[in-house]
């Protein structure tokens, strides 16, 4: 039996299919404008990986922002849920998950099943969720997938005496004309980053077990730096951690499909 | 018995000459990266105005962001306590001000003896500010000015959901690309604008008479849409609003040289 999860955030589409206990697909791509075409689109590229039609899927769970757009979805769950599932399956010792996506960074603390105790949420100010280094990569002329290398030779990363993106953004163009390091300015983003979310997670206080995901938790230079905000080491998601919310709903698909027989 | 008062903002800087109570020369520039070199240009435009020459001056005093760097001021003073001093020395009956800057926000509440009773500031965030308004302008490709004025050209303001100036970027792009009129887009950044203030100004409890002053002052949509927001009106001053922080300056500078 087949199942499918498929993750609609604000700046990717994300979608795994699972075989009984295995991902024997998964793909990523940008968002299009429309929710639906980013669903089809990022399915079918699974599919295609995995050699399989729609047909063979005989349940899908679709999440993320625009989970209620997909319209080869059986049901819809939070990306909340979602996270703290796939998240406890892959890596069953974690206590929580913080997930840094393009419009939003979560908190969430799971159980041993990985179902959600507590969670906190930012999608109001766009400094602290993964629009800041968008932003900021943006106005430096530098990729977003590039923040992680650059800030890796940072030596003194500068601190920054802004939070709002639209200072921060006016602080960091004084910077490079002041001839600071690139490399320091990305590790200070990273740094500023990094506190903003550490306090949204000690909100909900911290357990000892903590993972990182969403496509910010590729950067590594964001990784040391949340671990370092933390002061606890985090639990490192052999998987894509981009897909995680995908995984959940995959495995919240194969739930159901097994429930409705 | 003149005195002066230069007050060096974020985006612009403003000098005030007083003789006693007659407002004798005053001007404003955008300004630079240097505060010092800001307020030596706009004090000699101010002095040219009153025909006077900086020897005429027997005190001036400095305030806004960029005060410790003015070179011929002899004494230096926040810009909530000449915010203040300026309204209230143009109309008694002052009690609360709403002064929004190029990049923060002030709510100060007053007694009837013009003493500040209490206040409150907003510079983190930008929305709120005057940056939330530029970065708007930009968007809709108007002049910061023009935002008010076509604003009265609506009749159904659009409402934005989001108050981060970076979210309600992305809200006004996509309602330009469903074609949404300007003058109803510039109306609901006005109203979006005034619902953030106005949070702020409830938060020192409002008293009348209330007036706005700084640069946005002069944004009628900004205005009108506080007066909806609060349910009271707004006083006009008889000076400009943009030059209240420098005017309370040369208010103080006056006291200073034993002027009542």
């Amino acid at each position: 039996m087949f199942v499918a999860g498929c993750d609609v955030g604000s700046l990717s589409a994300k979608a795994v299919i699972m075989k009984d206990e295995n991902i024997i697909a998964s793909h990523v791509i940008f968002a299009r404008p429309e929710p639906a075409e980013s669903a089809r689109t990022v399915m079918e590229g699974a599919l295609n990986k995995a050699c399989l039609t729609m047909e063979d899927i005989s349940y899908c769970v679709g999440t993320g922002y625009g989970r209620n757009s997909i319209s080869f979805a059986q049901a819809a769950e939070s990306e909340i849920a979602c996270h703290g599932k796939g998240a406890q399956w892959l890596k069953p010792q974690v206590r929580m998950v913080i997930d840094i996506g393009g419009q939003d960074a979560k908190a969430i603390r799971i159980d041993e099943t990985g179902r959600v105790l507590r969670y906190a949420y930012n999608d109001r100010c766009a400094s602290g969720t993964g629009r800041f280094l968008e932003v900021m990569a943006g106005s430096m002329g530098i990729e977003l997938n590039d923040m992680g290398e650059v800030s890796s030779q940072a030596k003194n990363p500068v601190s920054l005496s802004n939070q709002c993106v639209v200072f921060a953004e006016t602080e960091i163009i004084s910077l490079i004309n002041a001839g600071r390091d690139l490399s320091d300015i990305v590790g200070g983003l990273h740094k500023a980053l990094s506190h903003r979310v550490a306090s949204l997670a000690r909100s909900i206080e911290l357990e000892s077990e903590i993972t990182m995901t969403g496509g910010v938790a590729k950067n590594q230079g964001m990784f040391k730096s949340l671990q370092e905000a933390l002061g606890v080491k985090l639990v490192c998601m052999d998987t894509d951690p981009q897909i995680i919310g995908a995984v959940g709903a995959a495995l919240m698909a194969r739930q159901a499909a097994a429930e409705n027989g | 018995m003149i005195a002066a008062g230069c007050d060096v903002g974020s985006l612009t800087t403003k000098a005030v000459i007083l003789n006693n109570t007659r407002l004798l020369g005053h001007a404003l520039i955008g300004s630079s990266f240097n505060p010092e070199k800001s307020a030596a240009e706009v004090m000699e435009k101010a002095l040219a105005a009153a025909h006077l020459t900086m020897d005429d001056i027997g005190f001036c005093v400095g305030t806004g962001y960029g005060r410790e760097r003015i070179g011929f001021v002899k004494k230096t003073i926040s810009e909530i306590s000449c915010h203040a001093k300026g309204a209230h020395f143009l109309q008694p009956s002052m009690r609360t001000i709403i002064d929004i800057g190029g990049q923060d926000c002030k709510a100060i509440r007053l007694d009837e003896k013009g003493e500040i009773v209490k206040f409150m500031t907003n510079d983190k965030c930008a929305s709120g500010t005057g940056r939330f308004l530029e970065v708007m302008a930009k968007l809709l490709g108007l002049e910061l000015e023009e935002l008010g004025r076509i604003s009265g050209q609506t009749t159904q303001p659009i409402n934005l959901a989001a108050t981060c100036t970076v979210w309600a970027q992305a809200e006004v792009i996509m309602h330009l690309n469903d074609g949404m009129s300007k003058a109803d887009l510039a109306a609901g950044i006005n109203e979006a604008m005034a619902a953030r203030i106005a949070i702020l100004a409830r938060s020192v409890g409002i008293e009348k008479d209330v007036c706005m002053t700084g640069g946005v002052a002069k944004n009628t949509g900004v205005i009108q849409a506080m007066e909806k927001q609060l349910g009271i009106p707004m006083r006009r001053l008889r000076v400009d609003p943009q030059m209240m922080g420098a005017l309370g300056a040369a208010v103080f500078a006056r006291e200073r040289m034993g002027g009542r």
